[in-house]
C-alpha cells in the first residue's frame, strides 16, 4: 500500500499549524464580511435613489467590481498602489481592502434586489391603509425583504470565505502556504505529503463552508 | 505609460488571453455537460447516481477553486494520476462549474409546470420524448440567466490558474511586473484584456436573456 502522506499531519504541530493558517484566512474574510454587510446595506438602499452623478459613479464602481476577477483587484491594490502612490500595504491589509470593496458591491446588489422584489402593490396598499413612509418601510417592506436577503447574504459569506484562499497569491501565509511549507519540510521523509495535506485542506474548507450553506438553504426553503 | 513597452508586451498578453479563453471555454463546456448530467440524474431520481451527484455538488460548491486545483495538480500525482497544467485547469473548472451549472439547470427544470409533463404523457409521448422535446427546451430557456451568470463567474475564476503555472493573463502580468517593474503598464493591460474578454460575454448574456423569454407559460 502506497503511503497517502497523511502521516505528516500528526508530526509535531503540523495539524495545528494548518488550522492556524485557516484562521488567518478566516480572519481576513470575517473582517471583510463585517465591513461589506454594513457598507453594502447602506449602498444598496442609497443606490436605488435617483440622484444624477453619484448614481452614475456608483454604477461604474459596481460594474467594474463585478466584472473584474478578484485576483486582478488584489494585484491592483497590492502592486498598483505601491507603484502609483508609494504605499507599502501588507498582503493582509490589501486583501481586506479588496474583499471589502468586492463584498460591498455584491451585498448592495442583494439589498437592492431584495427591496425591489417586494411588489409595488405592497407599498400602495400600506399607504392606502394610512401608514406613514417610515411605518411602511418598517412594518411592510423590511420583513418581506429580509426573508429574501438573509439566505442570500449567508451565501455571500461562504463565497467570501472561499475567495480568501486567493490571498496566497500576494504572499499572505494562509492555509495553502502553510501546507506548502509542511510539504517542503517533509520532502524526504514523506514524499507523498502533497496528497494528504491538500486533501486535508480541501476537507477543512468543506467542513467550514458546508454547514453555512446548509443553513442558507434551510432558511431559503422556510421563507421561500 | 511607456507605450513602447506596451507595444512590446502586447503579443505576450494576446497569447495569454487566447490561452485564458481556450481553457475557459473548454472548462465551461465540460461544466455544462457535468451539470446537465447531474441535474437530469437528480430530476429523474435515479437511485445511487442521485446521491453521488448530491455529494459531488456539495463538495464542489463548498471548496475554493484554488484548493481544488492544488489537490488535482499537486496531490493527485502522488497516487499516480498525473495531469499537465492545461488539462488540470480544464478539469478543475469543470469540477467547480459542474455543480453551479447543475443548480442553474435544476431551477429551470423545477420551474417547468407539472401540467406540461402530464399533458405530454397523456398525448402519448414516452418519458424520454417528454423530457427531450417538452421539458428540456423550456427548462433551458428559464435557466439562461443562471447559466450566463455562471459563465461569467467561471471565466473570472480562470484567473487562479496562474497558481499552477499556466501562462494565463494573471501569470503574464505577474511575470512582467517581476521582470521589468513596469507595474502600471502591466496592470492597465491586465484590466483591458479582462474587460475585452468579459464585457462582450456580459452584454451578450443580457441580450440573450431578453430573447429567450418565451418559456413562461404553463408554469
Amino acid at each position: 500500500m502506497q503511503s497517502l502522506g497523511l502521516e505528516v499531519l500528526f508530526k509535531g504541530k503540523n495539524f495545528a499549524r494548518l488550522l492556524g493558517g485557516l484562521w488567518t484566512a478566516l480572519q481576513i474574510s470575517l473582517i471583510s464580511i463585517a465591513v461589506s454587510m454594513v457598507l453594502g446595506t447602506l449602498l444598496g438602499i442609497l443606490v436605488g435613489r435617483k440622484n444624477g452623478i453619484g448614481r452614475v459613479l456608483m454604477r461604474c464602481y459596481l460594474e467594474f467590481i463585478h466584472i473584474m476577477p478578484q485576483m486582478v483587484l488584489l494585484f491592483i491594490v497590492f502592486f498598483g498602489t505601491a507603484k502609483a502612490f508609494g504605499w507599502n500595504l501588507s498582503g493582509e491589509l490589501s486583501s481586506i481592502i479588496v474583499f471589502s470593496l468586492w463584498g460591498t458591491a455584491e451585498m448592495s446588489d442583494l439589498v437592492r434586489g431584495a427591496v425591489t422584489s417586494v411588489p409595488a402593490i405592497q407599498y400602495e396598499s400600506a399607504m392606502a391603509l394610512g401608514l406613514s413612509r417610515p411605518q411602511v418601510f418598517r412594518f411592510v417592506i423590511l420583513p418581506q425583504a429580509l426573508r429574501r436577503l438573509i439566505p442570500q447574504s449567508i451565501n455571500l459569506i461562504t463565497r467570501m470565505i472561499k475567495t480568501t484562499s486567493l490571498v496566497l497569491m500576494i504572499g499572505v501565509v494562509e492555509i495553502l502556504k502553510v501546507g506548502q511549507q509542511i510539504i517542503e519540510a517533509n520532502r524526504k521523509s514523506s514524499p507523498n505529503a502533497a496528497f494528504g495535506v491538500y486533501l486535508t485542506i480541501f476537507l477543512l474548507y468543506f467542513l467550514l463552508c458546508w454547514p453555512v450553506s446548509l443553513l442558507a438553504r434551510r432558511l431559503e426553503k422556510r421563507w421561500g | 505609460m511607456d507605450w513602447e513597452y506596451v507595444a512590446k508586451i502586447l503579443p505576450l498578453y494576446g497569447k495569454a488571453a487566447v490561452l485564458t479563453v481556450r481553457i475557459g471555454v473548454l472548462g465551461i463546456i465540460f461544466a455544462m455537460l457535468v451539470g446537465l448530467l447531474c441535474s437530469v440524474v437528480r430530476h429523474m431520481k435515479i437511485p445511487v447516481l442521485k446521491q453521488l451527484a448530491s455529494v459531488y455538488i456539495e463538495l464542489s460548491r463548498n471548496t475554493p477553486l484554488l484548493v481544488q486545483l492544488f489537490f488535482i495538480y499537486y496531490g493527485l500525482p502522488k497516487i499516480g494520476i498525473k495531469t499537465d497544467p492545461e488539462t488540470c485547469g480544464v478539469v478543475g473548472l469543470a469540477f467547480l462549474g459542474g455543480s453551479y451549472m447543475a443548480e442553474a439547470f435544476r431551477s429551470g427544470l423545477e420551474a417547468v409546470g407539472k401540467i406540461q409533463h402530464e399533458s405530454a404523457l397523456s398525448l402519448g409521448l414516452t418519458v424520454l420524448q417528454t423530457f427531450r422535446y417538452v421539458i428540456l427546451p423550456q427548462a433551458f430557456a428559464i435557466s439562461i440567466p443562471g447559466i450566463t451568470a455562471n459563465v461569467i463567474f467561471l471565466l473570472k475564476e480562470t484567473s487562479v490558474f496562474s497558481a499552477i503555472s499556466l501562462m494565463d493573463l494573471m501569470f503574464t502580468a505577474k511575470d512582467q511586473i517581476g521582470l521589468y517593474y513596469k507595474t502600471t503598464e502591466c496592470l492597465v493591460l491586465l484590466v483591458v484584456f479582462y474587460l475585452l474578454i468579459l464585457l462582450p460575454v456580459s452584454l451578450l448574456g443580457s441580450l440573450l436573456e431578453r430573447r429567450v423569454r418565451y418559456a413562461e407559460f404553463g408554469a
